[in-house]
């Protein structure tokens, strides 16, 4: 029974990370860049859900569509003034520039929100399963993570596959040269990448701080590394990979914490990770790419 | 042309002798530029977090004690620094407004760490710069041991109100307002069994982090004397601290009427939480870390209620020292104080006393000082609102009697 319960606590945990990663392996699959802002836009997210909904009380529908909208332009502001000026620069000067617009989020949120901590209230008005006489309790918050990241998942395989401007992503992350020749705007579609990116940070946010309910500055550092782990697991670039990716850490995570040592989880988790690299190097469901040199 | 060359030549060779002699100058504090650096980033930061008595002027006048602080005033412990600066604050200018020390004021300067030992240092060498002869801090346990060793090797004083930790005082001139870990492990352990709160006790605690797990092991280490049994020990650390639902499962399979919690409120607050939505109620027991849990916005406070905490300073007490410093907090910060603003505001008038009695003078060196109040400091028995009758030992440790609260509808409340 107690495993059953670990399981449910990992798939929980994992589908958080799931569905941030989403947004870190799409932004990686087509602009072919790390984003490690990403964890702090998700902190944004998080302080708009926040604000409008206890300082001016608004509907929760209504705010979390609020810091969507929030989310996404700043996504496409720190693409345009950040990331747009370095497309013909190393990818470590890139790199880089993300680090530094994830300090400049967090100190920006420090000097604007404050230091304290704040407590998130859950959003997520969906009772939970009790199964098995009250022994087995999933609780809503899992079940609506899992759902959205799914749902999310399919949408997003949908959209890369048959819409136009899906088309136009897969051609600008095989060659963004040759696909600028063939008349595909390519400025517009990274664009887009990251619009869709954040936008989803938005809802991976307010899923995160619904299930653990402290909202500080530096909240979106430490899941926006696991996620990033999760979409290398899964193979980055890749959207299935990054949801199995996701759902496998989380579960590898909390079994390693209940049945090996409560310590060393991050340390399995991540020596997991180096046995499934060493194995197959480009993560569970990698594409392998040639790199032209 | 080339006559006009020789001449730029000669200049900038004697300009570079010049510099070169400036940096030798320098090189004997090399951390000057550092520190000033330092220093206006956290001038810039404390003014962003709207901190009050920030006149902070450079330099040493005739007649006035120069006493630093040094605490996160921005970043995720935040609230203790602030807290302990703004209860220093009130001290400060109480005994200002009063004739000060033998008649000498005492000028109050304040830098961030932002709870990093780096940070913390150079904080302390920005404030050595402007002049600071006695150090009050650093607020948190970390830190303060990066800066006990640069205080030690320069003489200076240093009586810290909140850092805990048995390694800040390995130095013969660092001194604690507050108990030390060990101390605060071994009383929650000995409060429990007296008021046979519980005898299965499951633990959660922070590996990572220096303060928790020596509070841990001191607990673990009473327990068995004290007759409780330690069914579950579970472990986080600082990089995985948002899910706990595996340590509370394996606390709940285990069978703990009470958990123990040596760990700061940021943490608790999702304890609490999860907890709550596992149906999971065991009586929950923190130390002075969960301290400022009702304070954390939004926080609902019905998940705290029941909650123990071991910690000297009840703001509801009714003695007149408690209620006149309660009162002049809340009017001057419009809240009510915490167990670190307490810790602060005694800090300095246990300096003050130490200063009376060992009849030290602004304008003795910071060694004389330092040195005058290391060996006065064990002498003087002091009458605070985090203790009555509290001493210290030569080591750097206080004595003084244990209390615990009780969050009762939504507010902090004595236990008797």
């Amino acid at each position: 029974m107690n495993f059953l319960i670990y399981l449910i606590n990992g798939i929980g945990l994992g589908s958080v990370y799931a569905i941030i990663a989403l947004g870190y392996t799409m932004v990686y699959g087509i602009a072919k860049m790390l984003n490690f802002a990403h964890g702090d836009v998700i902190m944004i997210g998080c302080y708009t859900v926040f604000l409008t909904m206890t300082r001016y009380g608004m509907n929760p529908y209504i705010s979390v569509a609020l810091s969507v909208v929030v989310c996404t332009l700043l996504g496409i502001t720190i693409e345009k003034i950040a990331y747009k000026p370095l497309r013909r620069a190393t990818s470590l000067a890139v790199l880089i520039t993300a680090i530094g617009v994830s300090y400049f989020l967090q100190n920006a949120a420090l000097l604007l929100f404050g230091a304290n901590t704040k407590s998130f209230s859950n959003v997520v008005n969906v009772p939970g399963i009790t199964l098995a006489d009250g022994a087995l309790k999933i609780s809503g918050t899992t079940i609506v993570t899992v759902v959205v990241c799914i749902v999310i998942m399919l949408i997003l395989t949908w959209f890369i596959k048959n819409t136009k401007a899906g088309q136009a992503m897969l051609a600008v992350s095989e060659d963004k040269d040759a696909a600028q020749l063939m008349g595909v705007n390519v400025n517009g579609t990274i664009s887009l990448t990251f619009a869709i990116g954040s936008g989803l940070a938005a809802i991976a946010g307010v899923l995160f701080c619904s299930a653990y309910p402290t909202l500080t500055p530096y909240t979106g550092s430490m899941p926006g590394i696991k996620a990033f782990t999760a979409a290398v697991f899964g193979g980055i670039g890749s959207i299935p990979g990054a949801f199995i990716g996701g759902i496998l850490l989380g579960i590898i995570e909390i079994l390693g914490r209940a049945y090996i040592s409560s310590q060393l989880s991050d340390a399995i988790v991540f020596a997991v990770l180096i046995v499934v690299l060493l194995v197959k190097p480009t993560g569970i469901l990698g594409k392998k790419i040639h790199e032209k040199v | 042309m080339k006559r006009f060359n020789k001449v730029v030549s000669a200049a900038v060779a004697s300009a570079m002798v010049l510099a070169m002699a400036a940096c030798g100058g320098n090189a004997t504090d090399g951390s000057q530029a550092a520190s000033s650096a330092a220093n206006s980033n956290a001038a810039a930061s404390s003014e962003a977090t709207g901190n009050t008595g920030a006149d902070q002027t450079t330099g040493t006048s005739a007649g006035t004690f120069v006493i630093g602080g040094i605490g996160p005033l921005t970043g995720g412990a935040a609230i203790y620094g602030n807290a302990a600066m703004n209860g220093a604050q009130i001290a400060v200018d109480e005994i200002n407004a009063a004739g000060g020390i033998n008649g000498a004021q005492i000028k109050f300067l304040k830098e961030d760490d932002q709870h990093d030992p780096e940070k913390s240092v150079n904080a302390y060498n920005s404030l050595k710069d402007q002049g600071m002869q006695i150090l009050m801090g650093t607020v948190t346990s970390t830190p303060c041991v990066a800066v006990a060793d640069k205080a030690f090797a320069d003489g200076m004083f240093v009586l810290t109100p909140s850092a805990s930790s048995t390694d800040v005082i390995v130095n013969d001139n660092v001194f604690q307002v507050c108990f030390t870990d060990p101390n605060q492990g071994a009383k929650s352990a000995e409060y429990i069994s007296d008021k046979k709160l519980a005898t299965k006790i499951g633990i959660i605690y922070d590996s990572s982090d220096v303060y928790s797990s020596g509070i841990k092991d001191t607990f673990v280490k009473q327990a068995p004397e004290k007759g409780l049994a330690i069914v579950a020990e579970e472990a986080f650390t600082a990089d995985s601290k948002t899910d706990f639902s595996t340590q509370l499962q394996k606390c709940q399979s285990a069978g703990a009427e009470l958990v123990f919690m040596p760990f700061y409120y940021t943490e608790a607050s999702i304890v609490l939480t999860q907890a709550n939505n596992m149906g999971y109620a065991p009586i929950f027991f923190g130390v002075d870390g969960m301290d400022g849990i009702l304070s954390a916005e939004n926080f609902d406070t019905k998940l705290a209620e029941g909650l123990y905490m071991l910690t000297p300073f009840a703001a509801d007490a009714k003695d007149a020292a408690t209620v006149k410093f309660v009162d002049a907090y809340q009017k001057n910060y419009g809240e009510t104080p915490i167990q670190f603003a307490a810790d602060a505001y005694d800090a300095i008038y246990i300096i003050k006393a130490a200063i009376e009695q060992a009849n030290v003078t602004p304008d003795q060196s910071i060694k004389e000082i330092g040195d005058a109040l290391t060996s006065t400091i064990t002498t003087i028995k002091y009458d605070g609102i985090t203790g009555s009758d509290m001493t210290w030992a030569a080591s750097g440790e206080v004595s003084k009697a244990p209390m615990a609260i009780i969050i009762k509808d939504g507010a902090y409340a004595s236990v008797e």
